[in-house]
This record gives C-alpha cells, structure tokens and sequence, in this order.
C-alpha cells in the first residue's frame, strides 16, 4: 500500500500553547513548518488554564526573576534542574511582553499595566512575603494566550493540519527521526508527513486518572510516541493533583481564587490549612495543600453528606470582585456544582492535574538521553516542549502559574532552535520503510474482528485502577498491587477490539489508539513511583514519610523495555548565580 | 430517558436516520454526558467533545431545535424526548459531526489578530482598565459555532456572509485601543455582503453559550464605519 506523503523543514505535533508559540517563531522566520492537532487548534486544553502566567515584572509587589527562581527551586523540592529554572525565570519577563504585544487581552491595572495576582508558593525577598507574580486574563487567561497565539500564526501563514492524529514518529536506517505518520481522521486514511526536524508538543495525560482537570485528549500520545522510540521519560512519578477540583466531577477552580482571598474549611467551618501551613496558610504549595485536604477528609472532618469534600468559601470577596476577576469560576460553579459562590462555597477535592514529568531535554528543547556514565546525548532533529516535555524546572512539584510560562518560554526557543537546525541540517532524510510498516500496524492492528476486550472497557478499568493506586497517598502495598494490575490490564490490549471499522470519521479508532498511549504514560507513572523510596513533592509515600537527598536526589528516567528504570543526576548547578542548597522545605 | 440522535455515516448509510437510545439519567447530567452513555452503548455514534466544561467549544450540538453546547447543557432544561442533530446548514461528515471549514474561513477573513505599526515598547503596551473593559464580552468567544450556524443570514449567503462569530472577532480587534488597523479593518467589511447581511434577527445571541452579543457589535461595527464617513 502506498502512503501519501508531505514535506516539510519543520512538523510540530500540538497546536496547544507550546506547539503554537514554535510554530510562530518558524514561520515568522519563514522556515516551512506544519503543525499537526487531533483537534482545531483552539480546543487544545491550553484554552483552560485559568489563574495565569508567572513572570516577576513587578507591576503590583515588588518581584525579580532572582525571588521567581528561588521559589521555582523550593518548589521543586529541590529536583528541578537549576540551570533551566534560571533560564526559565529570566525568559519569563520578555515573554509576558511578547504576548501581550501580540495582542493577549490581558486584565489592567490603573495605571494601564498588566494585572498580577498572587498564587501559591510565590514570595518576596527569598522566602519573604507573598508575591503577586500571576499575570492574568481575568480566569481566562490560558484561553487568551491560545487564542492569540492561534490568530498571530494565521497572521504568518502557518500550515495547520487540523484534526489529524499523529500515530508514531518514523526513522530514517541509521535511526534518525524523520517525520511522523499521522491519520486524518475526517477521511481515516493515513498520511506521512517527512521532516528534517520534528516537535513534540502534545500537552498532558491527565486522562490516565478516572478524576482529572484534563481534557478528554489528554492521553500522553507524545510521551508514549517517545517511549516507544526508545526514549525513556522522565520523572514521571511527580504527578500534581490539584487541590481544588469540583468534587465528584474534577473540573478545576483555579488557586486564584485562594491568590484572591478565598480559603478553604472543613465541615466544622475551621480554617484548617493553619495547621498544616502557618504562614502560607491556602497558598502553601499544592502538593502540601492537596494532602491537607485528603488528611482532613480521612480524619473524618469533610464536609456534604458522605464527608468526602472540602468546602472553597469566597462569598466574603463581594459579588464585584468575584465577576470581575473570577467570572469564569462562577459559571462553572454554579453549572457543575450548583454553587453560586457568592452565596456559598464550592466542594471541592483533589483532582488529578498535571505531570511534572516528560520527555527529557535541554533548555533548548532538544531531547537528551543517557549514554554511558552520567552524559547525555542530544537527539538529532527531535524536539519536545510543553507539559509532554521534561527540561526539568518543576521537580518534584510544580508552582500554580509556571506552566504556562514553560510552554511559551520552552515552546519558543525550541522554535528558535529548530531553525537553526534546519538551516543547518537542509536535507531531508528519506524513511525507512520498516519504520513505516511498524507504524502503520498501530492502525491496521484495529482492523481485527471477532470477540475480544471492548476497547472503552479496557480504558475505564484502567484509569480507575490508576487513580485507586497511584494517586496522593502511596504505600509499597499499595502500588505493588496496583502495578500487577495494571501489567495484567496492558496484556488484556492485545486481546482489545473495535466493532466499529468504519473509516470516516471514527472516533471509537482515535480512543482505541488513544488507549495504547495511556497504557504506556500510566505504566511509566505507576512503575517510577513504586521504585521511588522516598517522599519528595508530590510523590508521597507513607512508609518513607522523608525526602532523602543522599540516595534521591536524582531524576528517575523510565523506559519501556522490561519496565526498567534509570537514574541520572540533578543539575544544581544554575548559570550565573549561586546555586540554592536543598533545604527543608517548610510554607 | 429516550434520547433520538441524527446518524448517518457515509460509510454504511445510504441516508441519514434517526435513532432512539435509552440512557439511565443522573443528578447534575448534561447532555454531553447523555451522548457518552450512548456512544458506551453504540461505539459508532461519532460527536466531538473534549474539555467537559464549556471552554473548548467542540460540542456543538442541535438539541431540540436549538443550537447548544453539550456539555454545558443540563438534560433537566431538555423537554423530553430529546432530540439531538448535528448544526443546521453545514455538511455532515458523520452523525453530529459537520463540516466546519466555512465558518473558520470567515473567522481567518476578518484577520482577527492584532495589529499594531508603532514600534514596540520594551515593556507592555499600556491600557487603561476602562479601555480593557471593551474587550470584555468579545475576547470569550470559543469558536463553537452555535451562533453562526443558527444566523437565518448565514445559511443563505454562507459563501458571501461573515456571520455572527467571526463579526464579532472583527469587532474584537476594532474595539483594542491597541490595535492599529481600524481603516483597513472597516475597508475590508464593506459592501453589500459581508457584515450587512445581518438583518438583526438575534438568533446568534439566544444561542450563544458564553452569553456574548454578537449583534451588538455588528451594530457598533455599523456604527463605527457611520463616524468614518464609510
Ligand atoms: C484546567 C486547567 C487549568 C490550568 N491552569 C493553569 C494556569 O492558570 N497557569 C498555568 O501556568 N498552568 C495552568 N494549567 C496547566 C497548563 O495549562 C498546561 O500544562 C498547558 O496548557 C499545556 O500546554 P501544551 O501546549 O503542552 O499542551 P496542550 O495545550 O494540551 O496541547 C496539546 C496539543 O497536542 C495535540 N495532540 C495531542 N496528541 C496528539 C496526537 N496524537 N496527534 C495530533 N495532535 C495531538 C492536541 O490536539 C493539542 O493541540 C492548567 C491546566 C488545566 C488542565
Ligand atoms: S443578528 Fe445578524 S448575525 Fe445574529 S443571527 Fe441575526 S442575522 Fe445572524
Ligand atoms: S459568539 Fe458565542 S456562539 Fe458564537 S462562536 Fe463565539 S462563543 Fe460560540
Ligand atoms: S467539550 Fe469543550 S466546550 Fe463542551
């Protein structure tokens, strides 16, 4: 069978923030670049974010990207790599500019500067005061970047390939990333589309969790597309829940309501995050936060009928604040929880949310992988940016309004890398075709009949067994059982069917292939996390209550072969100024 | 609870159908949620959706009658039996699925992105709160389509008409003090087509699942191109 085929310098998978802020830089320098989405690109979940972007221009408070760094750094719980979090911390404020002077419709202050609220984790003066870091679009902020961003790269005449699923990245004989081939999934015919260098920017996989703030294509594709390179991801057991999801349903209510003012009480009214958090009280950082919630719902102090939520209280901001800053909040309150929260407060409960983890890189989005004894080794012309991505700077946890500015900053100098790789990497490698047969069989393997697993089956018995053992709280116990499980779920796939084998259009293939990507993000997740003996960031373990740097103070990198695990150093060394020494960690 | 939903796939159907399902309803359940239970059922019932909480804009839907986004729509506030179409006026693809490429064809016409000649400053461009303040109810949109696709207008003229959702993006850019495009802008709107076919006739607003008043700004549009002498 032949294959179409189209060519390109560049090809970005993901139209979301980090793939559409690439793509600008490309085709502004008119560098031929296409961008591939299983979805228009202003449906990519880029469109929720919502409290805003941290970038120290000390509009409100006084800030300087030294302050963002040192709570980036703490943050992290020390695993983030400090020369990436310079970098990142000092490209935040001529990145904010950038977007506004495309044209994000930014809230004001009066005197016409950018809006800036506090979040959680943000101080003055190395652990001083609270910050107002957030630059925000009302709570609309990840929908204004998108958005924009969208407009300015029809502006450059980008080549959207929209609704098209990429399914595999293909190879060249020596190896060498060559492009992708990906399905329109209007026609259900595959297209290869060659590139000398390609981006992988396909956002989170929130998906994997039955409760998520994610959106329902937030299934990894892009770290499974790595893992099954041979690339192994990184960090993967840091996964952030949210502290505030609506309960019972997961959509999130941002920490902005809490940088606002708003806090969070148990069933007898009390303000219990002074307890647990002194002086940050609700903007202490959200893994700790988070565990808050769930301590006080175990003890038996939630709130509602079964005592299993938390109630958020803002009414005492006063119905102007609330429209005016929150009004996106409002609306989803009183549609998913049937809470207007100027009279009453929000249930809310932990939801999972975002994956501190990824695809390793460097600071200039190209993907490194080990060699030999603690090196690393750029892959030549593959690049990733975006929540999919790991250049490490959230660690072991990541701060509310750090990822937006990741996607952009990470987004867009991988952009301006790619260029010059292109420039100087000008002809295109042909593709091996075995590795397009291999590809292929992704697809065609769907095309079986008989009996077997229902696909959809399979992929709701597997986020609820990975949201019953790898979610806040793990025990050895716990994620042993779990991970049994989940290799007996990840044998079951090949028994897994579609009834449906219908070309145009078919969306129960798309979820089908979608399922293959959770199985292996959700294996990487649940099998770091079980080798993991410690507690740092968001990883929790009761039976290691401790962080130990002398033995985990390392980025843990998983491949798919045999489940094996790897480790390789931090990076404590920043640019230009002092490194910050792992302390404990106290809000 | 009887759900009736459009199906045709051009792979199997000669003609499009209706079909009923049973779905077993649940407090708080939105129409999205109804849609799902049934493609658990029948995996070949194809719609889009992604985000669950209206901020996406991919579930546009026609449910009784009335252009809506699925997953924001509470099935309570749906007489029974609900039935579900794809959007009026534009080619299906499959079941709920249509063919949107018209309607991002005039969202890309009205260059909805901001313009700016003035060399830039080092820091943001400034804008008074107030001046911001016009922005609001224009910037929200999400592209669904439910305005559009129920505008009597663009179902007549869908070559030649701009329609709601991309008229009011048109106005979006027109209303920032920042922007710098204003002639050009209205240049390119007239004629007897492209913004004056609008006779008015506030489906769009009805419809619109974020509340904004695409009418309104194709008025100020009016307006505008009036003071200019246009
Ligand atoms: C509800 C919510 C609120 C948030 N609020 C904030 C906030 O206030 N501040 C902050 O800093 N961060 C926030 N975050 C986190 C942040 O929004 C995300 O981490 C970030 O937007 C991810 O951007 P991205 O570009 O990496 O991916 P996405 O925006 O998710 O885009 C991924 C893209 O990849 C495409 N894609 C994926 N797989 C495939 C495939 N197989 N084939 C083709 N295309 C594919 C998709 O179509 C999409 O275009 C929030 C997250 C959520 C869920
Ligand atoms: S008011 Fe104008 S744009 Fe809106 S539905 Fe009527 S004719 Fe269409
Ligand atoms: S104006 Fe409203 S209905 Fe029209 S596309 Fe935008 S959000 Fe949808
Ligand atoms: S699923 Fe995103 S708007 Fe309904």
């Amino acid at each position: 069978m032949s294959i179409p085929s189209r060519h390109f310098d560049a090809l970005i998978i993901g139209a979301g923030g980090a793939g559409l802020n690439a793509a600008l830089q490309l085709a502004s320098a008119d560098v031929r670049v296409a961008v591939v989405s299983k979805v228009f690109p202003t449906r990519s979940h880029t469109v929720a974010a919502q409290g805003g972007v941290n970038a120290a221009l000390a509009n409100v408070l006084p800030d300087n990207w030294h302050w963002h760094m040192f709570d980036t750094v703490k943050g992290s719980d020390y695993l983030g790599d400090q020369d990436a979090i310079e970098f990142m911390c000092r490209e935040a404020i001529p990145t904010v500019y950038e977007l506004e002077h495309a044209g994000v419709p930014f809230s004001r202050l009066d005197n016409g500067k950018i809006y800036q609220r506090a979040f959680g984790g943000q101080s003055q003066d190395f652990g001083g005061d609270q910050a107002a870091r957030t630059c925000a679009a009302a709570d609309r902020t990840g929908h204004a970047i998108l958005h924009t961003l969208y407009q300015q790269n029809i502006r450059a005449r980008t080549h959207f390939f929209d609704e098209f699923f990429a399914l595999d990245l293909v190879r060249d004989k020596d190896g060498v990333i060559s492009g992708a081939l990906v399905l329109e999934i209007e026609t259900g015919e595959p297209l290869l589309i060659e590139a000398k260098a390609t981006l992988l920017a396909t956002g989170g996989c929130g998906q994997v969790f039955r409760t998520t703030s994610n959106a329902h294509i937030n299934t990894g594709d892009g770290c499974a597309m790595a893992l099954r390179a041979g690339i192994p991801l990184m960090d993967m057991e840091f996964y952030q829940f949210h502290p505030t999801g609506i309960a019972g349903k997961g959509m999130l209510i941002t920490e902005g309501v809490r940088g606002e003012g708003g806090f969070l009480v148990n069933k007898d009214g009390e303000r219990f995050m002074e307890r647990y958090a002194p002086r940050a009280k609700d903007l202490a950082s959200r893994d700790v936060v988070s565990r808050s919630i769930v301590t006080e719902v175990k003890e038996g102090r939630g709130a509602g009928e079964n005592g299993d939520y938390i109630l958020l209280k803002l009414d005492h901001l006063g119905a102007e604040v609330i429209d005016k800053r929150l009004p996106g909040i409002r609306e989803s309150s009183r549609i998913f929880a049937g809470a207007d929260p100027i009279r009453e407060p929000i249930p809310v409960f932990p939801t999972a949310h975002y994956a501190m983890g990824g695809i390793p890189t460097d600071r200039f989005g190209r993907v490194v992988v080990p060699v030999g004894s603690g090196s690393e080794q750029v892959v030549a012309g593959l690049y990733a940016a975006g929540e999919c991505a790991c250049a490490s700077v959230h660690g072991a946890n990541r701060l509310g309004g750090n990822s937006l500015l990741d996607i952009l900053v990470f987004g867009r100098l991988a952009g301006k890398d790619i260029i010059d790789f292109v420039r100087e990497n000008p002809y295109q490698r042909s593709v091996d075709p075995a590795s397009l047969d291999e590809a292929m069989s992704r697809l065609t393997r769907w095309d079986q009949k008989g009996g077997g697993v229902p696909a959809h089956q399979l992929r709701a018995d597997f986020r609820k067994c990975m949201e019953d053992h790898a979610g806040v709280f793990r025990t050895e116990e716990v994620m042993a059982e779990g991970y049994q499980r989940l290799c007996e779920l990840r044998d079951q796939f090949k028994d897994a069917r579609l009834t449906d084998h219908s070309k145009v259009f078919n969306t129960a293939r798309i979820e089908a292939l979608e399922l293959q990507n959770l199985i292996d993000v959700g294996l990487s997740i649940a099998v770091s996390a079980l080798h993991r003996k410690e507690s740092r960031g968001a990883h929790s373990r009761p039976d290691y209550p401790n962080r130990d740097d002398v033995h985990w103070m390392k980025h843990s990198l998983y491949y798919r072969e045999a489940d094996r695990m790897d480790y390789k150093p931090v990076r404590t060394k920043p640019l230009t100024v002092e490194s910050f020494p792992p302390k404990e960690r106290v809000y | 609870m009887k759900i009736s939903v459009y199906r045709y796939n051009p792979d199997t159907d000669q003609k499009p159908r209706m079909q009923d399902y049973e779905v077993r309803p649940f407090q708080g359940m939105m129409l999205r949620d109804a849609l799902l239970e049934i493609k658990k059922q029948d995996e070949s019932f194809a719609f889009r959706h992604s985000c669950g909480e209206g901020v996406c804009g991919s579930d546009g839907v026609n449910a009784n009658g009335k252009n809506c986004l699925a997953c924001v729509t509470p099935i309570t506030e749906l007489s029974q039996p609900i039935v579900v179409r794809p959007f009026p006026g534009r080619p299906v693809i499959r079941d709920l699925v249509v063919d949107m490429t018209q309607f991002y064809e005039h969202y890309r016409a009205v260059k909805p992105y901001l313009v700016r000649t003035d060399p830039l400053p080092e820091q943001e461009i400034l804008q008074s709160p107030e001046d911001r303040d016009k922005l609001d109810g224009l910037y929200e949109c999400i592209l669904c389509g439910c305005c559009s696709t129920a505008c009597p207008s663009f179902w007549w003229n869908p070559e030649k008409f701009h329609g709601p959702a991309a008229l009011l993006q048109a106005w979006r850019f027109l209303a920032d003090t920042r922007d710098q495009a204003t002639e050009e802008r209205l240049d390119a709107l007239e004629g007897p087509y492209k913004l004056f076919r609008c006779h008015t006739i506030m489906n769009c607003v009805e419809v619109c699942p974020k509340g904004l008043n695409p009418t309104r700004a194709i008025g100020l549009i009016k307006d505008l191109m009036l003071e200019k002498g246009f």
